[in-house]
């Protein structure tokens, strides 16, 4: 039962950072923007967790991993709670929609 | 074994994020991003991260997805009041017909111009670490030990984050929050 090459977890990284950088390139609702971000910080915690298999003393990777998921877990709600309020004033969701700064 | 559970949870991954890229519905992208964020945390057993793969299940499909959903629900924008039946509320529109194509193109462009870099990097940087992972250890211990110790200045400073995180989410979010409320003062 041998582990698995961490060639193949930097792939599986590799690929979902770019189809997250997509997501965010190419959308037009900010909410799918937010789960492109979401899908980037998602692979940087695979590639960290990674590298950490091969320092099982101190997994410092594992508590990078587990601050960002923190970090995210904060910005997606602030996030959120900023569209609302967008959502409120223009009453749209599109980011190129949003225009103008004041109204 | 192993491996076929490996490219299992890599293929949920990366089908789901796909799915999430390629789907105009809104509601749809969140639950393929669930898809997404379980592969993830499957990814993160087969690395031996028991502890961050239960942490990756309960923060961010049990909060953030359910947060993501519930954004979805209150910026939900009906189209017409008259008809309610109309199955194109929760779509994308795609704004500027004559722009889209050529917007793909550049954002697959990019894109795919940075996967392949990272490829090359990947094959030939050849990661070959000295010591092999040693077996199937659970990480909580480790996990408790460090945070109490060696990371608790950055301990306290996230928990201190989230708390105001939080409180200014709620502040923002509720209807109290005028935008014009200082302007008239």
């Amino acid at each position: 039962m041998q582990p698995v090459d961490s060639f193949l977890f930097l792939l599986v990284g590799a690929a979902l950072f770019c189809i997250g950088l997509t997501v965010v390139l190419l959308k037009r609702h900010a909410i799918v923007v937010l789960m492109g971000i979401e899908l980037m910080l998602n692979a940087v915690n695979i590639n960290l967790v990674a590298f950490s298999q091969y320092d099982p003393d101190r997994i410092q990777g594992q508590m990078l991993a587990l601050f960002v998921i923190v970090v995210a877990a904060a910005e997606s709600a602030v996030a959120l709670a900023i569209l609302i309020q967008v959502y409120r004033h223009f009453r749209t969701a599109q980011l190129d929609e949003l225009t103008e700064l004041n109204q | 074994m192993l491996q076929l559970a490996f490219y299992a949870f890599a293929a949920l991954t990366i089908i789901g994020a796909f799915a999430v890229l390629v789907t105009r519905n809104v509601l749809y992208a969140a639950f393929f991003l669930l898809l997404t964020l379980l592969g993830t945390a499957g990814l993160f057993v087969l690395s031996s991260a028991d502890f961050l793969a239960i942490a990756q299940i309960m923060i961010y499909v049990g909060g953030v997805l359910v947060l993501v959903i519930f954004g979805v629900m209150l910026t939900h924008k009906p189209d017409s009041s008259t008809d309610v039946s109309n199955q194109q509320q929760n779509r994308i529109p795609s704004s500027n017909r004559r722009g889209a194509g050529s917007s793909w193109v550049v954002g697959a462009l990019v894109a795919g111009s940075l996967f392949a870099a990272l490829f090359m990097v990947l094959v030939r940087a050849n990661f070959r670490l000295l010591n092999q992972p040693v077996g199937w250890k659970s990480t909580v211990n480790t996990i408790g030990m460090q945070l109490m110790t060696e990371y608790v200045v950055p301990f306290e400073t996230v928990a201190i984050l989230l708390l105001a995180a939080l409180v200014g989410a709620t502040y923002l979010a509720s209807p109290l929050a005028k935008p014009t409320r200082y302007a008239t003062r």
